[in-house]
């Protein structure tokens, strides 16, 4: 995106390391909404320590793709296994992959009615069970990852978005997820809170968090992505390394929406 | 900055003026009047029209109701030869008769040795209350409030040492507060059910709370007490007959819980679907992301909706005179027939009107408290 960025990208990706074991494995995968098929055979395995981009056109089908990995919308056909565990219509088997899978959405959503403190501890208290003293001391240890101690005990509503979507991404990691989903993080937010929360994603990457994240960032994407994934109608088109994606793109479909998105 | 200016700019001022006060007809009380009272020519119309109503009716009300009433005597003959000797002329209050019948108002035909116990049943229903309407007070508190409904049965109805009181001698504002709040009470968590169920996925539950919800609200509340006051009893196998005023309960419980439903799904209709999807995205199962989500915000969206069911409800159980239960209207009857008192009527209803509207007006403060409290935004 910035030239600061772009430069940035061997060295902060060269830190992060990615194993072989399997985080995510998705096979064949097809959904439906009534007659509209909005999932094509998407094949994708995404090792530990991943950071994966995702990126496409509107209504491509990339938020029905990362929502299916923790179940908020249901695949027709097709296998989707996260960390060991099939998605099926076991309820047990859905709340094990909720609880490992920590998810950011486009607009926040957090909790009105609760301060900010009480947002990040309320899933490990009543999912994980923690004593309430461990689960705040880790909320706090969070929200000063994400720079943001001192808002604690202010509510959501009083917060700037770029703050919000912080307290959004330390409420998900107080559950101690391997995996985290980010559905356009950024695209509610002004530019200058986007880079606030870029920044949290980056030092998250960091820290070897398998990562897969829907946003049109390009220069997040070329600095701590190792895949990037371009989708158009309901298919994984094509991905490949964030260098080669941007230099060499293979498709023309990948060539006209990198023309379209880079060229402002 | 002013050396800057004097050298650029033909003419600044060299010291400030300070703002003069606005024109009087800006200020105020004048200013008041114009923007509220005197906005148009139809608007300025109808406030001469309204201050000429309030000039005379509010006189004249204070005439009657406080100037000339007599507040004491033992008969409405009484009360008149009362007035007549202040040099009363025209209609005025004879308060007295609510004065002679107060207990009976208050209580219908409880035993009048006995009535420290509804009483007292009255005064621990605050304190059963109060932890539940400020969220300040000590959590123990709840205990009592939980227990409150069987210590109040006890009070009321007597056994295990008291002694008992009939249904039918229970009457008056007793009556009215025991179908009123056992009805608010427990038309609140039912509602909540039949709304949950009415969005539910599972289709038998679907069924049910719609077909429920439809039919009590389609029917009116008088007939469901009739059904309670005759038909109920068919069902029940003979000798287990339950007690009238349980009856009515039930049926006022049912009738608000059926309206308290559609205003609490009217609350989770307003919520964004982001929240129930952060919520399961957490990991929370149906049940914990209702209470500890969905629901408090559902709730507080639907407050006026809520308090509005309750005041409805509370209203409501004057229609229970109608099956022949003595509450306050009902009360209203045998002392009219009685022929001491034979010939008021203003007097009986401005009182019993005062009663609803003093518990109504409560509950709806409450609400706006409530709703300022819960307030979590920009503040
Ligand atoms: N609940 C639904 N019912 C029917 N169709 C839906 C539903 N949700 C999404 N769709 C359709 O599925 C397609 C993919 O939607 P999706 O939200 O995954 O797109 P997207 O790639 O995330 O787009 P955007 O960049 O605009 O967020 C779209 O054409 C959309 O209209
Ligand atoms: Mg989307």
């Amino acid at each position: 995106m910035t030239d600061a960025t772009a430069a940035a990208a061997p060295t902060a990706r060269s830190t992060m390391t990615v194993s072989d074991e399997v985080a995510i494995q998705i096979s064949k995968m097809n959904k439906w909404y009534g007659e509209f098929h909005v999932l094509r055979d998407i094949n994708l395995t995404v090792n530990r320590g991943e950071r994966i981009v995702i990126c496409g056109p509107s209504g491509s089908g990339k938020s029905t793709l990362i929502r299916c990995i923790n179940r908020l919308e249901e695949h027709q056909a097709g296998k989707i296994v996260v960390d060991g565990t099939e998605l099926t219509s076991d309820l047990k088997n859905i709340d094990t992959i909720r609880k490992e899978v920590g998810m950011c959405f486009q607009h926040f959503n957090l909790f009105p009615h609760l301060t900010i403190l009480e947002n990040c501890t309320l899933a490990p208290i009543w999912v994980r069970k923690t004593p309430r003293r461990e689960a705040e001391e880790t909320a706090m240890h969070f929200l000063e990852k994400v720079k943001i101690p001192d808002q604690a005990h202010k509510y959501p509503g009083q917060l700037s978005g770029g703050q919000q979507q912080r307290v959004a991404i330390a409420r998900s990691l107080c559950m101690k997820p391997r995996i985290m989903l980010f559905d356009e993080p950024t695209s509610a937010l002004d530019p200058e809170m986007i880079k606030e929360v870029l920044d949290t994603m980056i030092s998250l990457a960091e820290e070897g968090m398998t990562m897969l994240c829907v946003t049109h960032e390009m220069g997040f994407a070329r600095q701590v992505a190792n895949r990037v994934i371009f989708m158009d109608q309901g298919q994984i088109v094509e991905q490949n390394e964030p260098e080669e994606f941007f230099l060499n793109p293979r498709s023309d479909r990948t060539k006209l929406f990198l023309s379209q998105i880079l060229g402002h | 900055m002013s050396d800057l200016h004097s050298n650029t700019v033909a003419f600044v001022a060299g010291s400030q003026i300070p703002p003069s006060p606005p024109p009087a007809k800006d200020r105020g009380a004048v200013k008041w009047l114009r923007e509220n009272m005197f906005s148009s020519v139809a608007n300025g119309i109808l406030t001469v029209i309204a201050a000429l109503v309030i000039i005379t009716a509010v006189p004249a009300i204070l005439q009657w109701a406080f100037i000339d009433a007599v507040w004491s005597a033992g008969s409405l003959s009484e009360c008149r030869e009362i007035a007549a000797a202040n040099g009363v002329e025209g209609a005025f209050a004879c308060w007295a008769v609510i004065n002679e019948r107060f207990n009976q108002f208050l209580f219908g035909f409880y035993p009048n040795e006995l009535l420290w116990r509804p009483v007292l049943a009255f005064v621990l229903m605050f304190v059963a209350m109060a932890p539940v309407l400020f969220r300040s007070l000590p959590k123990p508190m709840l205990w009592f409030s939980a227990a409150y409904p069987f210590l109040a049965y006890f009070l009321i109805w007597g056994g295990l040492g008291l002694e008992p009181v009939e249904s039918s001698k229970i009457g008056g504002f007793l009556l009215a507060l025991i179908i009123g709040v056992t009805g608010i009470v427990a038309s609140l968590p039912f509602g909540v059910l039949l709304a949950l169920g009415r969005k539910s996925d599972l289709f038998f539950i679907k069924t049910i709370c719609v077909v429920f919800i439809e039919f009590i609200r389609g029917v009116p509340l008088i007939t469901l007490l009739f059904v309670a006051s005759s038909v109920l009893n068919y069902f029940f196998p003979p000798g287990t007959a339950l007690d009238l005023i349980l009856r009515v309960v039930i049926m006022a419980t049912l009738f608000s819980s059926a309206y308290m439903a559609e205003v609490i799904r009217g609350g989770l209709a307003a919520l964004p679907q982001g929240q129930y999807e952060a919520a399961d995205s957490l990991g929370l199962d149906y049940w914990k992301s209702m209470r500890l989500i969905i629901l408090p915000q559902a709730l507080k969206i639907s407050i006026p909706g809520i308090v509005n069911t309750f005041i409805g409800l509370f209203k409501d159980t004057t229609l229970v005179s109608v099956i022949g239960l003595l509450d306050p209207v009902g009360m209203i009857t045998p002392i009219r027939a009685d022929s001491n008192w034979n010939g008021l009527v203003w007097e009986f209803y401005v009182f019993v009107a005062l009663f609803f509207f003093a518990f109504c007006f409560c509950m709806s403060r409450y609400s706006m408290y409530l709703e300022k409290k819960l307030k979590t935004d920009n503040h």
